[in-house]
């Protein structure tokens, strides 16, 4: 198996609030990514799919096609975009790295064209990151 | 769309510090230490900027979206590994190094150590840069 990786970058803005929580509650819990106003970051998608080579192409997965579905499911969604309020797939939920991590999965894993979805890795910042992984099939799993 | 239960999430966070170490194996003799070594032997010793990359697994709360709250992890890996390791002798000042050698492997297992009291989620791996060409990971010892 050989892991095939593409990277991209977005920019959008956020608010951590959860309306089922008193407002002092929301402060307590979020800091200051409760900040009426919301605030923004620059993403960092890291897309890994796994499979072995075609025969014919020596491709996991062609990266022209994959590009395509980045640009379709994630940036024209996510790009420039206030995520609280533009993205329906974020609707009700807080939009923390782990969640919009799992709405990446979730957007992207059906449109896989060869090979498998393996890793979807989302950096908020350089220092704060999530990963989703199909369960079992993580770094520590078994067909890893 | 993907049943949350079938998605494993992680959640990763870097740190740094910067420490000095020798590397000096008690069980080898002056020459062999000198051979094995070579500069990270030197007596008086050298140092590194660390980054630390603490990997957690867990469920993501509905009502926060999170596997655990970064001000909580922050704080405990501030108090357990940071305060303890930074500007600090690894050699002389950290007890666990009195004994083993302070190569990065042993500094992954030793974080790896304390990381494991972390109360709200669960420890996946810890990954230490020694530089920005040297890397070291440890998820624990399976057979454990």
């Amino acid at each position: 198996m050989v892991l095939l990786t593409r990277k991209i970058e977005f920019s959008a803005s956020h608010r951590y609030n959860n309306p089922a929580m008193s407002e002092e509650e929301n402060r307590r819990v979020f800091g200051k990514c409760n900040n009426p106003h919301g605030h923004g970051h620059n993403y960092t998608l890291e897309v890994t799919v796994a499979g072995e080579p075609d025969p014919v192409t020596g491709m996991v997965v062609d990266l022209a096609d994959l590009k395509k579905i980045l640009e379709q499911e994630v940036m024209r969604r996510m790009d420039h975009r206030h995520l609280n309020f533009e993205v329906p797939e974020l609707a009700g939920q807080i939009p923390t790295c782990e969640n919009v991590a799992r709405v990446i999965w979730n957007l992207l894993e059906p449109k896989i064209p060869q090979g498998r979805l393996h890793r979807v890795r989302l950096y908020e910042s350089p220092d704060l990151f999530a990963d989703c992984y199909r369960n079992g099939c993580g770094p520590n799993g078994s067909a890893a | 769309m993907t049943a949350a239960s079938d998605l494993k999430i992680e959640l990763g966070r870097r740190y740094r510090f910067a420490a000095s170490h020798r590397l000096h194996s008690a069980q080898l003799t002056d020459a062999e230490n000198a051979r094995i070594y070579g500069k990270c032997n030197n007596p008086c010793g050298h140092g590194h900027n660390y980054t630390v990359e603490i990997s957690v697994s867990g469920d993501v709360d509905p009502a926060t979206g999170m596997i655990a709250n970064l001000a909580d992890l922050d704080e405990f890996v501030q108090r357990e590994v940071i305060e303890p390791f930074d500007h600090r002798s690894l050699n002389d000042e950290v007890e666990a190094f009195r004994v083993e050698v302070p190569t990065t492997e042993n500094l992954c297992i030793e974080i790896y150590r304390r990381m494991r009291a972390f109360p709200n989620a669960k420890l996946e791996r810890v990954r230490v840069e020694e530089t920005s060409n040297n890397s070291f990971e440890y998820a624990g010892d399976k057979a454990q």
